[in-house]
């Protein structure tokens, strides 16, 4: 199976024993074919230089997957570009009402921005899904979108949230909705020498709410089966006037079915719609079989992962 | 593996662990794990998965604990790094976390220790009060094969009082 974070499993992979076995510089190293140079730019203009420069090169935000990739010989960069030292990259700023992310800010970081929380706590609730307080406090959204994983946790909470991606290339800047990001497992739509800088999340309408909820196994540390994120808007007489709904680990990328939302605007979200709401998101889900769980299952936990969640979102909406 | 006649592509870095300050060359793919065990001698931080997994490899970088196997050394230049070997006084007293764990029993081959040690020093750094739920949440970052945790827990919970103690008694 391919392996997409740091986060992943490989519990018991290894036998204990071989722990206590420093097994020398050449086994534990990941050997690589090429020379890997590391350049830490502190402007834009310069990682974008960089990056244009080097069709081998590779972004480097918080490294929980980038590492791993490294070290199993999945990906051999000759440049690694750190991110990190960009100030507009690590910076949470207001915009026009909303908010604007860099795409290196930390988990940890977003988990710990109180006003932030407060507006989007679905998407917050979804970083810090991912992976341990270790890993969170090195992951980035920027990082978890450009992996490309289908089980990545952000990224139906941003699709959700209707959040733009500010993509830096060669031929400057341009905005793009966060779910035209990925288009495949371990694939993006960013051309030559583009990075995703940051990610603006647009001034919410009142009454919004955002949830987002995934089905694993473990209660800790895996990766999605299925995850399902939903923010709505309600009118003051509690009817639902704007929804989105997005699901991952359920196709190749995150998935944002109309047929979903429809189901809930122009409902008081009650019972009805939330039963339709669930038969549209399993009626979209198009997984695959694997050890995680079955397709057949995966369909059915998509619809029930999709009611829950709109129930959470209701309740904030409603300011529960 | 490098080709014939290619030296590794080195950088130099200076990284203060433990309060010590280091100006080393590394190879751009060493891990900041494999840095600290072979560069600096700093054997007490373990190895296990290597890849962000187990936990034994955190360390404090710059106060936060992050994986060691999922940093390259050349990521933390410039940073300050806690290591297992730093959390004792200079005089040699065991930190309340060492001494909790000592007296709970709560490491039995001690593989996972400095990981959980380093990440509970931030956690009830963050935490000074922490419910069991709370503290069993925080270790879900590491794993231990031996203990079946419960001694862990017990530790933690009293590491938090005494350090509560500590504290209450320098503040005024």
């Amino acid at each position: 199976m391919t392996t997409f974070r740091g986060a992943n499993c490989g519990l018991g992979a290894k036998p204990v024993c071989s722990v206590f076995t420093d097994t020398g510089s050449n086994a534990t190293e990941g050997s690589g074919g090429v020379e890997m140079r590391y350049e830490a730019p502190e402007t834009m203009k310069a990682a974008v230089a960089l990056l244009a420069s080097d069709e081998h090169g590779r972004v480097l935000a918080g490294g929980t997957d980038l590492l791993v990739q490294l070290r199993a010989d999945t990906i051999e960069p000759s440049l690694v570009v750190d991110i990190k030292k960009i100030d507009e990259m690590c910076a949470i700023t207001r915009e026009n009402g909303g908010f604007r992310i860099g795409a290196a800010v930390t988990g940890a970081e977003l988990g710990e921005h109180e006003a932030f929380k407060s507006v989007w706590p679905g998407v917050v609730e979804a970083l810090e899904l991912i992976g341990s307080t270790q890993i969170q406090g090195r992951a980035t959204m920027g990082g978890n979108l450009c992996n490309a994983s289908p089980a990545a946790d952000s990224v139906p909470a941003m699709i959700a949230a209707g959040a733009i991606a500010t993509i830096e290339g060669p031929d400057g800047r341009r905005d793009v909705p966060v779910g035209e990001v990925a288009t495949g497992p371990g694939r993006t739509s960013l051309r030559a020498g583009e990075l995703v800088a940051s990610f603006l999340f647009p001034e919410q309408a009142p009454r919004t709410g955002d949830a987002y909820l995934r089905f694993i196994p473990r209660t800790e540390m895996d990766i999605a089966v299925v995850g399902a994120g939903v923010c709505l808007t309600l009118d003051d007489s509690d009817v639902c006037v704007a929804a989105k709904v997005s699901l991952g680990a359920v196709a190749a990328r995150a998935l944002a079915p109309e047929a979903a939302a429809k189901a809930l605007i122009g409902t008081p979200v009650d019972d009805a719609a939330l039963a339709e709401l669930s038969r549209a998101a399993s009626a979209a889900a198009q997984p695959i079989d694997d050890k995680r769980g079955t397709r057949e299952f995966r369909i059915q936990v998509t619809g029930v992962m999709a009611r829950r969640a709109a129930e959470t979102a209701l309740a904030r909406a409603k300011g529960a | 593996m490098t080709g014939v006649g290619e030296l590794p592509e080195t950088r130099s870095v200076t990284l203060s662990v433990n309060g010590e300050r280091h100006e080393i060359d590394v190879e751009t793919r060493m891990t900041l794990a494999d840095c600290l065990r072979r560069k600096l001698g700093k054997t007490g931080t373990h190895l296990g998965c290597e890849h962000g997994v187990c936990g034994a490899c955190t360390v404090l970088v710059d106060g936060r604990s992050a994986r060691g196997c999922l940093m390259l050394a050349v990521q933390a230049n410039g940073a300050e790094i806690t290591t297992v070997e730093g959390l004792a006084s200079r005089g040699g007293e065991w930190h309340p976390l060492q001494q909790a764990f000592h007296e709970h029993h709560a490491l039995q081959c001690g593989f996972c220790t400095a990981g959980i040690l380093t990440s509970m020093v931030e956690f009830l750094g963050e935490n000074p009060d922490p419910t069991e739920d709370e503290v069993r949440e925080a270790l879900s970052g590491n794993i231990c094969r031996c203990t079946g945790y419960q001694g862990i827990v017990r530790a933690v919970l009293d590491a938090a009082g005494r350090l509560r103690a500590r504290n209450g008694a320098i503040a005024p």
